[in-house]
């Protein structure tokens, strides 16, 4: 970590989280991955160190921070070796973020101060079974009937879905379109909402589910912000999820680059190490140069970000810069390592499985690019 | 209680230290430094201690005028404040005598230091002190349940302080001693005291608000002239690579003739 943009209090947190993620993840995540979960505990001890309260306000329990912390952030967890892990423990980052903008102060108190104590977990549910991309059309319904919305629909591919305690919803309240679309928080205890596991490619140790709400009965006053535009509150996020997935994309990246070089330096064929033959030595500069340019980009858009701009097509061409960036090193490590990158318990191996999720989830990458587009005016 | 604890910044211990072509000092170029780990646990052990009694928990630093990062560490995991005595690399000795100019003003009721710095393993500094300031001394502090223990998960301080007495119990080579001194003394912390805290986020934040009082090291009016003088600095020799026996037979065999160790 150097240059300007990176301050002690960064070195700081930087070595905090190197410890946590040393001490508390790096030695379970084989179990927790076969296991398909992890402790609740982990909340818990994430929270003690402020890692859950990043970038919220101090008023609710939180620490705020800037963009550069958000990278630091994302490179240590990504050291573990799971995306699983990450995305489990974090989703609280997409979920509460609209409540924290636009909810009211008992929803605050109630939802977002426990979520950033680690003692209540939180997950986003905005994709639908008929599809995520289109967000505008979504078709879960929240009907008024006096104190209460009755929301009917399903959810899926929902991070945290099994046993988060609050769910952030998009449903519809108004006419189709995206002015028609409002958040609800509903309570994981609200009866008719039935929850189903999904068994995925990667990410094992976070869990991910389909939902089902059939006339769940939810107070009025758990609507975050005003009814109809909760369009705008889901968008709010964007930029701050998809400079994370880009930071943990590259970070992930990075985790695929040094077991490879470490490999390659190591590993005897042939009568020398993998490194001295030309071939392999080409495919680790290749890696590292796509690093380093999704570095450069990553930190480019986060100083544009500090400076309180909101660069979306940048962010959106970011995304799609450092998944692919992830795609490559984790292809081309697998390729070093040889078989032994086709085993469990390498690291490769098992980022390899989690690089489309990047590429899909948060807005998948022709979305990205169809964005971009718009936002410069083609 | 006012305790005082003390962080040194030394070489990264994950990192491979270089000496200088010369062979007469380490290459600091490009190292990366960090509170001896020692320290921390003494920064610990002060901070429930705290928890436990009040007071006041007050850090200082001999060293680089960058060393007011590793203070700032240890504001972020609760101290209070620091005192940074900016000097150049001094032996065991000068430190001593520094940190008891220190003592005669702050007056803490405990120093709490590391047994020993990783990066020169002295092992003399808290010693010393005790000599100079004429105070009973505990060295190699330890938890007498273990780092695996209850009392461990609930970050029970391993000194006990009760009616004007702190009760140590310390390593020695037969097991573990137990020591009960007057206060004002001086501990040194073992590894098996405490597992140190992380510095959560909000300390970070708080830490940069904290105060560090910079002192230069001539205004002590201590004689800093070093008493030891570093002769050479050399590499441990480098470990052959290891053979493969077939059996048993031959690994005794080996052990007897080449290793000559049974
Ligand atoms: C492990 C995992 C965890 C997830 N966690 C969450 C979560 O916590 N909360 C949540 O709400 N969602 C979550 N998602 C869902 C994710 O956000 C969606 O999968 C994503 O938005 C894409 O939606 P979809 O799967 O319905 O694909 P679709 O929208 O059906 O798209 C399918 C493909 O077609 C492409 N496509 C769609 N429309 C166009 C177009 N107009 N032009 C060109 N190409 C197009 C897409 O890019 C994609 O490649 C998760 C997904 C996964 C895999």
């Amino acid at each position: 970590m150097s240059g300007p943009d990176y301050g002690e209090e960064h070195e700081q947190l930087r070595r905090t989280l190197r410890g946590f993620v040393e001490k508390e993840i790096t030695p379970f995540v084989e179990a927790w991955e076969e296991a398909e979960s992890f402790p609740r505990a982990l909340y818990q001890k994430a929270a003690d160190i402020g890692l859950l309260g990043l970038g919220f306000p101090e008023a609710l329990g939180g620490t705020m921070s800037d963009p550069f912390a958000t990278i630091v952030a994302c490179e240590e967890l990504a050291r573990s070796g799971s995306g699983g892990v990450a995305a489990g423990l974090m989703t609280h980052t997409i979920a509460i973020p609209p409540i924290v903008a636009l909810g009211s102060d008992e929803l605050k108190e109630r939802v977002v101060k426990p979520v950033l104590r680690g003692e209540k977990i939180a997950a986003l549910a905005i994709t639908e079974p008929s599809g995520g991309s289109d967000v505008a059309n979504l078709r879960t319904t929240a009907r008024k009937d006096g104190e209460h919305y009755v929301v009917n629909g399903s959810k899926t591919f929902i991070t945290s879905g099994m046993r988060s305690d609050f769910l952030t919803v998009a449903v519809r309240t108004g006419g189709p379109g995206m002015g028609g679309v409002s958040i609800l928080v509903i309570d994981g205890d609200t009866p008719g909402l039935d929850r189903t596991p999904l068994k995925k490619m990667g990410w094992w140790a976070s869990d991910t589910a389909t939902l089902y709400f059939d006339d769940c009965r939810v107070p009025v006053t758990n609507l975050v912000g005003d009814e109809d535009q909760g369009f705008f509150g889901l968008m709010l996020n964007f930029n701050h999820e998809r400079l994370s997935i880009a930071g943990t994309a590259y970070a992930f990246a990075k985790v695929c680059f040094d077991e490879a070089l470490a490999w390659a330096q190591e590993r005897q064929t042939f009568n020398k190490p993998l490194i001295k033959h030309q071939v392999i030595r080409h495919k680790l500069v290749d890696m590292a140069t796509q690093l380093a340019s999704t570095k450069a980009f990553l930190e480019h858009v986060a100083r544009l970000l500090k400076a309180g701009e909101q660069p979306v097509a940048e962010i959106c061409m970011l995304k799609n810069t450092a998944t692919r960036c992830m795609e490559y090193c984790a292809k081309e490590a697998v390729q070093i390592l040889g078989g032994a990158g086709y085993i469990r318990g390498q690291k490769s191996e098992r980022i390899y499985r989690e690089t489309k999720v990047l590429a899909i989830g948060g807005g998948a990458e022709e979305i990205m690019k169809e964005l971009a587009a718009k936002q410069l005016g083609w | 209680m006012k305790i005082l604890v003390t962080v040194k910044r030394v070489t990264d211990y994950e990192r491979k230290v270089k000496i200088s072509p010369d062979g007469l000092s380490l290459v600091t170029e490009g190292m990366n430094f960090v509170p001896n780990p020692f320290d921390e646990i003494a920064v610990e052990e002060a901070l429930r201690l705290q928890k436990a009694h009040g007071g006041e928990v007050v850090v200082i630093s001999i060293g680089h005028k960058d060393a007011s990062k590793e203070i700032r560490q240890a504001l972020a995991m609760g101290a209070d404040r620091g005192i940074h005595v900016i000097a150049e690399e001094l032996d065991p000795d000068a430190v001593a005598r520094l940190l008891m100019k220190i003592v005669e003003e702050e007056k803490p009721e405990l120093v709490i230091m590391g047994k020993q710095a990783t990066d020169d393993d002295a092992n003399q500094a808290g010693q010393l002190l005790a000599g100079y300031l004429g105070w009973p001394q505990a060295t190699f502090a330890s938890k007498v349940e273990g780092l695996d223990s209850e009392a461990e998960k609930a970050q029970t301080p391993g000194v006990v302080i009760a009616g004007g007495e702190a009760t140590v119990i310390r390593e020695i080579d037969g097991g573990l001693e137990t020591l009960k001194l007057k206060l004002p003394a001086i501990v040194t912390t073992d590894l098996r005291l405490n597992h140190p805290r992380f510095a959560s986020l909000p300390g970070i934040m708080k830490a940069k608000k904290k105060p560090i009082k910079e002192v230069p090291v001539a205004s002590f009016g201590v004689d800093i002239t070093p008493k030891v003088r570093n002769v050479k600095y050399a590499e441990p020799p480098a470990r052959k690579a290891g053979v493969k026996v077939a059996d048993v037979a031959e690994l005794v065999n080996k052990l007897k003739t080449e290793a000559k160790v049974i």
